[in-house]
């Protein structure tokens, strides 16, 4: 068999690499692995991405795939034999899931920046709207153990990596996930219990440390 | 498929209910038509999408699905009839990331022209033209479709932008299509647009410009 040549070109806090991540670690297929400096991106990444010249970035077989969501479902394609599939096998749960997996990526992450960039009115904004989002993707589990059913679906892969910046969210924001959202941070435990993720998942106080950071850099 | 019942909320002037209408022609899909008054949002409408409360809508067998690609995706597993997806998984996923870069990168940029004036204007004009510039570079010049020989899914994502682009040309005064920047992408734009499938069910430029040029003064008006 011809070995496959598969790369994740990533930076180490992207919660959208981290989704990718995931996916090879579902699958059980074994990846090389490069870190990019983003704040010293190499030629490599213009080459592989030269619409965004952003991480994350699979490349296989000397193909890129970009756009987190677009790489994981090609994984799922791809290597639809190593695993259950991502998402349902009913066209209609699959739009479903494709559209909350779709909600998350438009809303969440520009929300939560907010919370930890911002201050005042800014910032206030940012926690509700982040607070508003995460309540409706609570109503979307229910009683279900995963957003996948008995197992990790599209929208968990999709939305699990951001458990990360929980406490940085927290922290910075000063309210309580756990408080409002109680169901979410249930699932959130239950998804960590999972190999791939555990072993996917950053640790929350080395992100709020990097944010930290990042806020310092940014404002000299 | 006998007992199938397939309603579509849209708006007449709604390039994504375009691209659902498209779909369900190509795949020749009978279904009801609900023209929605924008300013007056049905009850229906709200109840089907309360998360963003817009058009379109499809709703089959009484379960709504919303936004447009993900309308399509659905409407492509669906109906197994003149795919819009290729088979490829390679080549999907180039489908599906250039289908978001239009929705991503040229609708933001493209309506910020619109609705903006003077030095915003002129900046969003030109994002709007390097955006084209890049969604031109996803095309293969032999060939006349973006997936190839057949019109898909990419294809009925970008039909409305050629007249869209005209329209904004024309009422805010500068230019977003050049034949000198992106002869291909105008070429792609001009065959699109004379499938029949697409022609039959497209608004007019004069329709167009009537309708939004009272909603461009109407934009003005509330960001001055």
């Amino acid at each position: 068999m011809v070995k496959e040549e598969l790369i994740l070109v990533n930076f180490w806090s992207s919660p959208f690499g981290c989704r990718v991540k995931i996916a090879l670690e579902e699958k059980g297929i074994p990846y090389e692995y490069k870190e990019e400096d983003l704040f010293n991106k190499s030629p490599l990444l213009s080459t592989i991405n030269p619409v965004y010249n952003k991480v994350p970035v699979l490349v296989h077989n000397g193909k890129s795939v970009c756009e987190s969501l677009n790489i994981v479902e090609y994984i799922d394609e791809v290597w639809s034999d190593r695993s259950a599939s991502f998402l349902p096998s009913d066209p209609y749960e699959r739009s479903q899931a494709r559209f909350w997996a779709d909600f998350i990526d438009k809303e969440l992450y520009e929300a939560s920046r907010k919370i930890y960039r911002c201050k005042g009115e800014e910032q206030e904004s940012g926690k509700k709207n982040v607070l508003r989002i995460l309540k409706l993707v609570e109503g979307e589990l229910g009683n279900k153990p995963f957003f996948g059913g008995d197992n990790l679906g599209f929208v968990d892969i999709s939305l699990i990596p951001f458990y990360s910046r929980f406490y940085t969210w927290e922290t910075f924001g000063k309210f309580s996930i756990e408080e409002e959202c109680p169901i979410l941070v249930s699932w959130a435990k239950r998804c960590s219990e999972k190999e791939s993720v555990a072993k996917s998942l950053d640790d929350p106080i080395k992100i709020y440390d990097f944010i930290v950071y990042l806020n310092n850099y940014l404002t000299k | 498929m006998a007992g199938d019942k397939v309603k579509l909320l849209g708006f007449w002037g709604s390039p994504f209910t375009l691209r659902v209408k498209w779909a369900l022609s190509i795949k020749e899909i009978e279904y009801e038509y609900v023209e929605e008054d924008l300013p007056n949002k049905s009850p229906m409408l709200l109840q089907y999408n309360p998360v963003y409360k817009k058009i379109p809508i499809l709703v089959h067998n009484g379960k709504p699905i919303v936004e447009s690609l993900v309308i399509l995706e659905y409407i492509d597993e669906t109906w197994k009839n003149h795919p819009l997806l290729p088979e490829d998984p390679f080549e999907r996923a180039r489908s599906r990331f250039w289908a978001k870069f239009v929705d991503d990168k040229c609708v933001p940029t493209i309506f910020q022209t619109f609705s903006s004036t003077s030095d915003l204007k002129d900046k969003a004009a030109k994002e709007t033209r390097e955006n084209l510039k890049t969604l031109e570079s996803s095309l293969n010049p032999n060939k006349p479709f973006f997936g190839g020989e057949k019109l898909g899914f990419v294809d009925i994502t970008v039909a409305w932008l050629g007249i869209w682009a005209q329209m904004v040309e024309k009422i805010v005064d500068v230019k977003l299509l050049d034949d000198k920047d992106t002869p291909l992408l105008n070429a792609w734009f001009r065959y699109l647009i004379d499938l029949p499938v697409i022609k039959d069910n497209i608004p007019s430029l004069d329709r167009l410009l009537a309708h939004n040029k009272d909603f461009h003064d109407q934009l003005i008006a509330t960001n001055s």
